[in-house]
């Protein structure tokens, strides 16, 4: 009988799903690529991920040691942070550089905004772009013993064709995880499935891509095929642009904001000085987020709309 | 001549304009990219502000106070001329490296607001100390700013190499390092309590308004400015004079004890 008479207060609607069950969700969401950049790039893209995921953890635990704050590393969050970093790698990159990037992703960006929920811009990409302007020519290195160096995008900025079916398994040189389009779509596919993220942020962006790709590169649909499949398009659009903490939460404003990353990637591949967009995009975007949220909150339930 | 040392300590420590009052933040991140730039941009602007608080603070009862602004103006560009002039004449390999910071010096924040601040209300004398005061502590922010970044980001500094080419950082040579270099400073600076204006050393003031007239932003405030000060210095006045009688007392009240011991004694 107390049992129906227990009061108590919102929220009355629970759901079994916490911080870590989603974080590892996009763990093993992000394992198929994880495993083709292994297997494709060798053993020193195992420890580059290693170095770069130990690196988020153990940064997050010392600092929240250091100023006494409640220890979140169980929550999963630090991981996912350093495998998308990781992830972001060229392969035979030397490994003290993820890790400071690793570093900077956990302590500069998310911790000292407040730690987790709090971060402004997505902690691995910020970390990622910190490398990228820091150790350019190391962090654009491709080059793999049989391989030619230049990324398909960067052929096609050249203006040379590329090898579609090799850009969808991953057979070309690249980050570790951004190459094989078929592994990061399972992946997305999986993180759809159990309702981890919505489809609203990745099809809007790579649809706006390809439109922005088709009108103004090339009217030929082999060369926005390598677009959409190009690059980091694909890793990014399921795995960065839809993290919670960066991303509107509102239907309409990650209609908005898909479209936005659409259009700044587009510019910054056909128009900008260098091949590849995806990162500045995505951290470009983020900081439109509370203003895209505060233009399409929807209307509460009981107040009538504008007239 | 104590209160030029003062002037002095206050512009380096207490309100040092970089870490402490965040005046001039411009040039602070723009110029800090070598140390020899710190250290230029920062003197050039020490020498600019000694003569601009000189000659404002004597001519503060001649200029109207409504046409303030205008004249601070003519007199600081005068003197920023005369300044870049010099620099293009004896070290133009720093004044083409500072470029356009250098006329810029004109609207540095840091010069008009010691004017209006300081050098407007005080004697010439303890003005150009203000100038000296706040140009070194600038001069001492941008520098250590400058040397940080030049350490990490193109690994020498003053010519010494301390980082091989591979671990030097590019980006603390860019606008984000200015940022990051800035804030762990800043950090630094409040985490160690350095006596500063802002972070909690300086005694409150029994004042209902505060009596911080650097933060207050109310023109009525600054003309009671005089005003303040009296009434500031009289309830000083009054404490201590309390104090003292209080001490007075106690002493007095002790003396008695020893007294009455005294005689306890002799009476046993």
């Amino acid at each position: 009988m107390s049992k129906l008479l227990n009061v108590s207060a919102s929220p009355h609607v629970r759901s079994s799903e916490t911080t870590r069950s989603i974080m590892t969700d996009v763990c093993i969401a992000m394992l198929p690529a994880t495993a083709f950049g292994v297997f494709q790039f060798g053993f020193h893209a195992l420890l580059v991920l290693i170095v770069t995921v130990a690196a988020c953890v153990l940064s997050e635990y010392v600092f929240q040691k250091i100023m006494k704050l409640p220890l979140t590393v169980s929550d999963m969050s630090a991981v996912v942070t350093g495998m998308i970093l990781a992830l972001n790698m060229p392969a035979n990159i030397p490994l003290w550089i993820p890790a400071l990037g690793g570093i900077f992703a956990i302590i500069v960006v998310k911790q000292l905004y407040g730690g987790i929920g709090q971060n402004f811009m997505n902690p691995a990409l910020a970390g990622r772009c910190f490398l990228l302007i820091s150790f350019a020519g190391k962090m654009s290195d491709f080059a793999m013993d049989g391989w030619s160096g230049a990324t398909p995008l960067a052929q096609l900025k050249a203006g040379e064709t590329v090898d579609l079916a090799a850009m969808f398994i991953g057979k070309i040189p690249g980050t570790i995880g951004e190459v094989s389009v078929i592994a990061l779509l399972v992946g997305g596919i999986y993180l759809a499935v159990r309702k981890v993220i919505s489809l609203r942020i990745p099809v809007t962006y790579i649809l706006t891509v390809a439109v922005f790709a088709f009108i103004f590169g090339k009217q030929d649909m082999s060369y926005v095929m390598a677009h959409i499949c190009g690059g980091g398009l694909m890793f990014g659009a399921f795995f960065m642009a839809t993290d919670y903490v960066t991303s509107p939460i509102t239907p309409k404003g990650q209609i908005v904001f898909g479209v936005l990353l659409g259009i700044l990637t587009g510019l910054f591949r056909i128009f900008g000085g260098s091949a590849e967009g995806v990162s500045y995009a995505i951290i470009i975007s983020n900081l439109m987020v509370p203003l895209i949220e505060r233009y399409t909150l929807p209307t509460a339930f009981g107040k009538e709309g504008k007239k | 001549m104590n209160k030029c040392m003062e002037r002095i300590y206050n512009g380096i420590v207490k309100e040092n304009p970089t870490f402490v009052l965040m005046l001039g933040m411009c040039p602070t991140l723009a110029v800090t990219t070598t140390a020899v730039n710190g250290v230029g941009m920062g003197l050039s602007t020490t020498a600019v502000l000694v003569f601009s608080n000189l000659i404002i603070s004597a001519l503060r009862k001649i200029i109207p106070d409504r046409v303030r602004i205008p004249a601070y103006i003519v007199i600081v560009a005068s003197l920023v001329t005369i300044v870049q002039l010099l620099l293009q004449a004896y070290v133009p390999s720093l004044y083409s490296s500072l470029g356009i910071f250098i006329p810029l010096i004109v609207v540095n924040c840091i010069i008009l607001g010691r004017a209006e601040a300081y050098a407007a209300k005080n004697g010439p004398l303890e003005s150009a100390f203000d100038g000296i005061g706040m140009g070194l502590g600038f001069t001492v922010g941008l520098t250590s700013i400058a040397i940080v970044r030049e350490i990490i980001g193109a690994g020498a500094v003053f010519g010494m190499t301390f980082i091989p080419e591979d671990f030097r950082i590019t980006i603390f040579g860019l606008a984000p390092g200015a940022f990051f270099v800035l804030a762990g400073l800043t950090a630094l600076q409040n985490k160690f309590k350095a006596p500063s204006a802002t972070n909690g050393s300086a005694a409150p003031s029994k004042l209902a308004c505060g009596g911080n007239c650097m933060t207050c932003s109310g023109s009525a405030c600054s003309a009671n400015h005089a005003v303040l000060e009296e009434i500031r210095a009289k309830a000083e006045a009054e404490a201590a004079a309390a104090k003292k009688a209080a001490a007075e007392k106690a002493a007095a009240a002790k003396k008695a004890a020893a007294e009455k011991a005294a005689q306890a004694d002799k009476q046993e």
